[in-house]
């Protein structure tokens, strides 16, 4: 047998620096992704949902630890495969759920799918299904808060693929020029849809790329939520005290295919199960457990709970409605205000 | 009343007048500031309102108009100038899958109120690079409005509506349009929905925008002296497409001519035609009639170039062919 191309990390390990409640909602959230997840290829299968799928699952504790370190007044631009980005961030995971089914009650009425869920509420700008189509824009959020004197920090997630991308390396220069409070998030899962990170850049390095833009760049262990959670924080902070932006490098690996349609030739089975091993969900779970602040009872029921909110989850989406064909031109342009 | 002044002072007085009034408004491209702008258009301004607001970038044409994008969602009234349309290619991406997209896709949530200035056009000998009219394209893309100023009026007075406008709006300004001196009217304001009568005509139309009005207004003029009242259209918005005044001047003339700088083939010119052949089919006198550019690179010598472009003696030739 090959030896695996990408070794897994070994686990994590250390005290979890967090009160119970804090720990439980970080653990409740990455339950409440893979659920969601795992519900979704299902329904998928069902033909319930179409088009692009793209699941989040192994990858979860860098949504979740990155995204409880923001504020709620700070922006999240997000990539195609940002189910897990909005559900944190707190978009409704029927509301979510709706949109995949292209219903009428969906986040963006049904017009976006999985790939662009959008909440103005939460200040998700997208779900963005263009490798580093994002990278800019969260530049532009950036700037306009830098203007108008807002402490607002700008988000912006985008993967490994991303970053040979002209975008980002545009990007990360004009927020660095700018000093501009946004946070590059890269999630390396280290393929590009099926190209490894070593077979599309001779600098596998990528905090190397961000330091030579003159941005701070820290890796994270991206399969430890509390890794990722603390690298975000104390990276948010300098971010919102005017220091510029930063950037930061989750490593982290993508359990299933990258999207419904691939059968995964590009790596191997025996690398797959190594890093699920490193799950960041019975990790986490196993550290907690170990050091008193979760019983198996507690457990069973958060993960009740999370099966629970995507039940309903389901039968909003399924009680939802179709938008009227009448309405298909709607939302190309704003309606002109009436006189 | 009126006065004289050049199309790039016009430009030039409409960015003060929304820079001075809207804070929110900012101008940000290539050599925007110390420079004074590729053509002066922004000559000027960044001693007036600082480094903040007259913003040089990069060239980074993809990552600046993404900028725009952003800074627009967050609240801002970007202008973002690119230098010109064959650079815009680099920024495609983020003007046709962001900006003209995103309302639509948030269903509705997020207008991106953008707007975009570029140059536009050949004619002054700088070669297949720098001469291409790509406005027909960006004509094409539901989700964005495209404005063609050609007269000093529309270049002083686009910019304000167009700022207004909560979705994305792309400006082309012809580069061979910034010397030409016209006469301002006193009394300001015009829309962004309507195509303009220019000259007024019964034997034949031509419609036309931009750069080639002046042409189209040339050759009226000869053809005058021959005895043919030839009828000027500046489609002066070309997305959306003032269907109502194109209809008007074909069921009056009967014969149309359409000038458009842009290659020959699957453009502006065949849009029109295609949108005459569909709603007015039964007034016309005679098949339609097109002058653009040769479809061939924009060459660098004068008299290939001049032969490769729309010119006012084509214009006439066409005419004349409908009336043998």
């Amino acid at each position: 047998m090959n030896a695996i191309d990408h070794p897994a990390p070994p686990p994590p390990s250390g005290p979890v620096p967090y009160d119970k409640p804090f720990a439980l909602k970080l653990l409740h959230d990455m339950l409440r992704i893979r659920h969601l997840e795992e519900k979704s290829a299902e329904l998928y299968g069902a033909g319930k949902i179409r088009g692009f799928l793209h699941l989040y699952i192994g990858e979860e504790a860098v949504g979740v630890g990155a995204l409880h370190a923001l504020a709620p007044e700070d922006n999240l631009v997000a990539t195609y495969r940002e189910h897990g980005h909005a559900l944190v961030r707190g978009l409704d995971m029927g509301v979510l759920m709706a949109e995949m089914y292209g219903k009428r009650e969906g986040c963006a009425r049904g017009r976006g799918g999985s790939m662009h869920l959008f909440d103005a509420r939460t200040r998700l700008y997208g779900g963005n299904a263009i490798v580093g189509g994002g990278l800019p824009l969260a530049v532009g959020l950036a700037l306009a808060a830098k203007m108008q004197g807002e402490s607002r920090v700008t988000a912006c997630f985008f993967g490994d693929g991303a970053v040979a991308e002209g975008a980002f390396h545009e990007s990360l220069n004009l927020a660095a020029l700018w000093k501009l409070p946004v946070l590059f998030c890269c999630e390396n899962n280290l393929y590009a849809m099926g190209t490894a990170l070593e077979r599309h850049e001779a600098q596998t390095d990528l905090c190397l790329k961000a330091a030579s833009y003159g941005l701070p760049a820290q890796a994270a262990d991206g399969m430890d939520v509390v890794a990722v959670h603390e690298a975000t924080k104390s990276a948010v902070a300098r971010v919102r005290g005017g220091e510029g932006p930063r950037f930061l490098e989750f490593r982290t690996y993508r359990f299933r295919a990258h999207s419904m349609f691939d059968a995964e030739l590009y790596r191997q089975k025996a690398e797959v199960e190594a890093w699920r091993t490193r799950g960041p969900i019975h990790t986490f779970t196993a550290r907690l457990k170990a050091e008193g602040k979760l019983t198996e009872e507690e457990f069973l029921a958060l993960d009740a709970e999370a099966q629970a909110e995507v039940a309903r989850a389901v039968d909003f989406a399924e009680a939802g409605s179709w938008e009227s064909v009448e309405d298909l031109l709607r939302d190309v342009h704003t309606p002109e205000a009436a006189p | 009343m009126s006065r004289r002044i050049t199309y790039r002072e016009a430009l030039r007085e409409a960015l003060r007048e929304a820079l001075a009034s809207d804070p929110r408004v900012f101008l940000m491209g290539e050599d925007v500031g110390r420079y004074g702008g590729t053509y002066a258009v922004s000559k000027g301004l960044l001693e007036e309102f600082g480094p903040e607001r007259i913003r040089d970038t990069p060239l980074s044409e993809l990552g600046f108009t993404g900028a725009g994008i952003g800074a627009a969602l967050g609240g801002m009234r970007p202008i973002v100038e690119i230098m010109t349309v064959n650079f815009s290619l680099l920024a495609l991406d983020q003007i046709v899958n962001t900006a003209a997209l995103y309302r639509h896709m948030s269903g509705g949530q997020f207008s991106v109120p953008l707007v975009v200035r570029m140059a536009t056009g050949a004619g002054r000998q700088v070669a297949a690079q720098h001469s291409h009219s790509f406005e027909g394209w960006y004509a094409g893309i539901p989700g964005i409005k495209v404005l063609a100023p050609a007269t000093v009026e529309d270049a002083r007075h686009m910019l304000a509506p167009a700022l207004a406008d909560p979705d994305p709006v792309v400006i082309f300004e012809h580069a061979g349009l910034y010397n030409l001196e016209g006469d301002l009217p006193d009394v300001a304001g015009v829309d962004i929905r309507s195509a303009k009568v220019r000259r007024e005509g019964r034997d034949v139309a031509i419609v036309t925008y931009g750069g080639s009005l002046f042409k189209a207004l040339q050759a009226a003029e000869t053809l005058a002296a021959e005895g043919i009242a030839a009828e000027v259209v500046d489609l002066r918005v070309l997305r959306p497409l003032d269907d109502a005044t194109i209809m008007a001047s074909v069921a009056r003339c009967r014969r149309v001519v359409i000038v458009d700088e842009g290659w020959h083939g699957v453009g502006l010119a065949s849009e029109i035609m295609a949108r005459i052949v569909e709603q007015a089919f039964y007034e016309l006198d005679a098949p339609l009639v097109r002058v653009c550019s040769a479809e061939v690179p924009i060459p660098y010598a004068k008299h290939m170039e001049d032969a490769a472009l729309p010119q006012a003696d084509k214009i006439v030739a066409a005419v004349k062919g409908f009336f043998p």
